[in-house]
C-alpha cells in the first residue's frame, strides 16, 4: 500500500503565537507545493485528525491558526516548540489564483476567516501575486479576537483596509459594525470588474455575498469558502456532502454561482 | 460461456472443491442470535459448507462488510510514527450474493475507488480479492424494490447459480472456473433469470435539479417525531459508504494505539458537528430528506445513475417502521404538485 493517502507524516513545531485567548498560529517545517486556500488534515496520535486551513506558507514552512474549542486542537495547543505535529495534504480547491491575478480584488474574511484568506493577503501585498487593486475588510466580534495583529498593521500600509469590530467597545477608536455594513458603503464604478472573496462564518457569508450582489458584482465573481465536518479529506467519508458537491475536494472554495445552491 | 447442471450433493463436492483456494461467503443462519427473542439473524460469514447458505430468507446485513468493515484499524501509532496494518488473511474470496448486491458493490466502487481521485486503499485491498458468484433471484423478499431501482439485474459476476430444491444449475462465465465445474457436472443450458415484479414499486423523481422549496418542505416533518436516529438504515444499507476515524490508545501501554474508521450515518447524532459548536441538520426530518437525496437524486447527478438499489433492508430493519419506498413515493408525489400524505 504504498502512496496511502491517510498517512500522516510528523511535521517539527518551530514557532507558537498566540493570537488570541484561544487562538493561536502554529509554524511547522515543510516544504510542499499548495495554494492559497487548501488545507490539511491535522492530527495527533491518540486524540484524532481535523481539517485545518493553511494560514501562511512559504517555502519550507508552513502555518496553521487554530482555536482551541475541540478536543484535539485542544491537545495541539499543549504541545513546545521543537515537538511534532502530524499532518496530510493539502487537500481541495484554493482561491482561483489565475482569475485573482491583476484583477480589482475584494477580500472581506470575518473571524477565523482571516486565516485561509492570509496567504493570499501576503502574496498581494508582497508582489508575488500582483493585483490591480486590494480592498480588504476584515471584522471580528471584539478588540480581543481580533487575528494577526502584526500582519494587519502592515497590510494597512499597503492596501487599502477596513478593520472593524461588531460593537463599540472602551478602548478601541477604530471602525465598529458588521463587514456588510461596510461593504454596503463600498463604492464600485465598474462591479463587472471586481473578483470578490468572502470567507466566514456561514450568516456572515450568506448577507456579506448578498450585498456584494446589490451593490451589481456578477454572482461568477464571488468566491467564498466553506468550513464542513470531514473525516477523509479526499471524498470518501461523506460528512462535508451537500447535495452533490463534496466539499473537500470540490471546494472547499467555490464560486457564489455553485455555492449559493448548496443547502445542507 | 458455459453451463451445468448438478444435484444437490454433486454441487456441495464443488463447493469443497472451491474452498481449497477460497474462502467462500455467503448469507448464512445465526440461530437465536436476531433482533427479537427466539428469532434467527442471517448476516454474511464464511460458509463452513454447502449446507450453510441461507436462501430463504434475506440478510439483514449486506455484504458489504467484505470490503467496508464495520470497524477497520488503519493504522497503529506510537507517539512519533503511523505504520499500516497488514491485512490479516490475505487470501481470494468468493462471495455468493444477489444481483442487488452486486450492484450495491459497484456503488461502493464509485465512492472509495474514484470519487475525489484517489482510491482508498483500504476498500482495495479488499475488494480486489473478491469474486461475485450471483445467486438468481427470480422472487422478491419483503420489501424489496429492485425492480423500480433497476438493480434487479447485473451482468457482473463469475459464476451464476440457481438453487432449485435438490438441483443446482451454475453459468460459468470466467475461465479459471472450468475445468473445476465441468469435471463434477453435466453439460447443461442455464441462463439467469432476474425478477421482474416487486410488490412494492417506487416512482422515481425525474427532476435534474431539486427545487429549493424540497429542501424545507413539510413532508419531511413526519420523520422528525418518528425517526430516533439510530441508524439502523445506514447500517443495514449497502450503498452506506460513510465513516469516521477514531483513535484509541491501550490501557497498558497509553503511547500505542490504533487510528481506526467506523461506521458513520446521516441519521445519527453527531454527524455534521464541527469543532466550536456548528452543526447541520439538526432535525430528524433534515437527515431523512439528506438521505433520501442522496440515495435517489445528488449521486445520480454525480455519478450518472442512483445510489439506492431497492433492497429494503433499511425498511426492513427500522425499529419506528419508516418505509424509504413509501418516501421516495411520497417525494415524487409533491414534485408533481400531488398530496404529501
Amino acid at each position: 500500500m504504498s502512496g496511502n493517502p491517510y498517512q500522516p507524516f510528523p511535521v517539527k513545531i518551530t514557532k507558537i503565537v498566540s493570537e488570541s485567548d484561544v487562538e493561536f498560529t502554529m509554524t511547522v517545517d515543510a516544504s510542499l507545493d499548495m495554494v492559497p486556500g487548501q488545507f490539511f488534515q491535522i492530527s495527533l496520535p491518540k486524540i484524532g485528525e481535523a481539517p485545518i486551513s493553511i494560514s501562511n506558507y512559504g517555502k519550507n514552512w508552513l502555518q496553521f491558526t487554530i482555536r482551541a474549542v475541540g478536543r484535539l486542537t485542544g491537545a495541539i495547543q499543549s504541545l513546545r516548540v521543537g515537538e511534532n505535529l502530524f499532518i496530510r495534504g493539502p487537500y481541495g480547491h484554493g482561491f482561483p489564483v489565475e482569475k485573482l491575478a491583476n484583477s480589482n480584488l475584494i477580500i472581506v474574511a470575518g473571524g477565523s476567516g482571516a486565516a485561509p484568506v492570509r496567504p493570499l493577503v501576503s502574496q498581494i501585498v508582497a508582489g508575488t501575486l500582483p493585483v490591480k487593486s486590494l480592498k480588504l475588510i476584515t471584522g471580528f466580534k471584539s478588540k480581543e479576537s481580533i487575528l494577526f495583529t502584526e500582519d494587519i498593521q502592515s497590510w494597512k500600509q499597503k492596501c487599502d483596509m477596513t478593520l472593524t469590530i461588531d460593537k463599540p467597545q472602551e478602548g478601541w477608536n477604530g471602525d465598529t459594525g458588521l463587514v456588510t455594513e461596510h461593504i454596503r458603503r463600498l463604492k464600485l464604478d465598474l462591479p463587472d470588474d471586481y473578483q470578490v472573496i468572502v470567507v466566514g462564518p456561514p450568516v456572515m457569508m450568506k448577507f456579506a455575498t448578498a450585498e456584494f450582489r446589490l451593490l451589481g458584482v456578477p454572482v461568477d465573481n464571488v468566491w467564498v469558502s466553506f468550513e464542513r465536518l470531514m473525516s477523509c479529506g479526499l471524498g470518501k467519508c461523506g460528512h462535508c456532502k451537500i447535495d452533490s458537491t463534496y466539499i473537500c475536494v470540490d471546494g472547499p472554495v467555490m464560486n457564489l454561482s455553485h455555492a449559493s445552491t448548496l443547502i445542507d | 460461456m458455459s453451463a451445468y447442471d448438478y444435484s444437490r450433493e454433486e454441487f456441495a463436492a464443488v463447493f469443497a472443491e472451491l474452498q481449497k483456494t477460497y474462502q467462500i461467503y455467503g448469507p448464512k443462519r445465526f440461530v437465536g442470535r436476531g433482533r427479537f427473542s427466539d428469532t434467527d439473524l442471517v448476516r454474511y460469514a464464511p460458509l463452513a459448507s454447502l449446507d450453510e447458505l441461507e436462501l430463504a430468507e434475506k440478510s439483514s446485513l449486506s455484504p458489504k462488510s467484505l470490503v467496508f468493515p464495520a470497524d477497520e484499524t488503519i493504522f497503529h501509532f506510537n507517539d512519533h510514527e503511523f505504520s499500516q496494518p497488514q491485512l490479516k488473511e490475505n487470501g481470494e474470496i468468493i462471495v455468493l450474493l444477489r444481483p442487488c448486491d452486486i450492484n450495491g458493490i459497484a456503488r461502493l466502487d464509485k465512492m472509495f475507488l474514484e470519487n475525489g481521485g484517489q482510491a482508498d486503499p483500504y476498500y482495495q485491498r479488499r475488494r480486489q480479492r473478491l469474486h461475485f458468484f450471483m445467486i438468481e433471484c427470480r422472487e422478491s423478499f419483503e420489501n424489496c424494490f429492485c425492480v423500480s431501482m433497476k438493480s434487479n439485474t447485473t451482468d457482473n459476476y463469475e459464476v451464476a447459480l440457481r438453487f432449485a430444491g435438490d438441483r443446482v444449475a451454475a453459468q460459468i462465465k470466467d475461465q479459471r472456473y472450468e475445468g473445476l465445474f465441468g469435471q463434477k457436472g453435466r453439460a447443461g443450458s442455464f441462463s439467469p433469470e432476474f425478477v421482474s415484479e416487486n410488490d412494492k414499486q417506487v416512482e422515481l423523481p425525474t427532476v435534474e435539479t431539486m427545487p429549493a422549496e424540497m429542501f424545507n418542505h413539510k413532508m419531511w416533518e413526519e420523520y422528525d417525531s418518528r425517526c430516533i436516529a439510530c441508524g439502523r438504515c445506514n447500517t443495514s444499507c449497502v450503498t452506506c459508504s460513510c465513516f469516521s476515524t477514531v483513535d484509541l490508545f491501550y490501557a497498558d501501554s497509553r503511547q500505542c494505539g490504533e487510528r481506526r474508521r467506523v461506521w458513520d450515518g446521516c441519521h445519527l447524532d453527531g454527524f455534521s458537528d464541527m469543532a466550536g459548536g456548528h452543526s447541520f441538520r439538526k432535525n430528524k426530518g433534515e437527515r431523512m430528506r439528506f438521505k433520501a437525496f442522496h440515495k435517489i437524486y445528488d449521486f445520480r447527478k454525480r455519478f450518472g445513475f442512483d445510489m439506492c438499489v431497492g433492497c429494503g433492508r433499511c425498511d426492513d430493519v427500522c425499529p419506528e417502521y419508516i418505509s424509504f419506498s413509501s418516501c421516495i413515493n411520497k417525494l415524487s408525489r409533491t414534485l408533481k404538485g400531488g398530496s404529501d400524505k
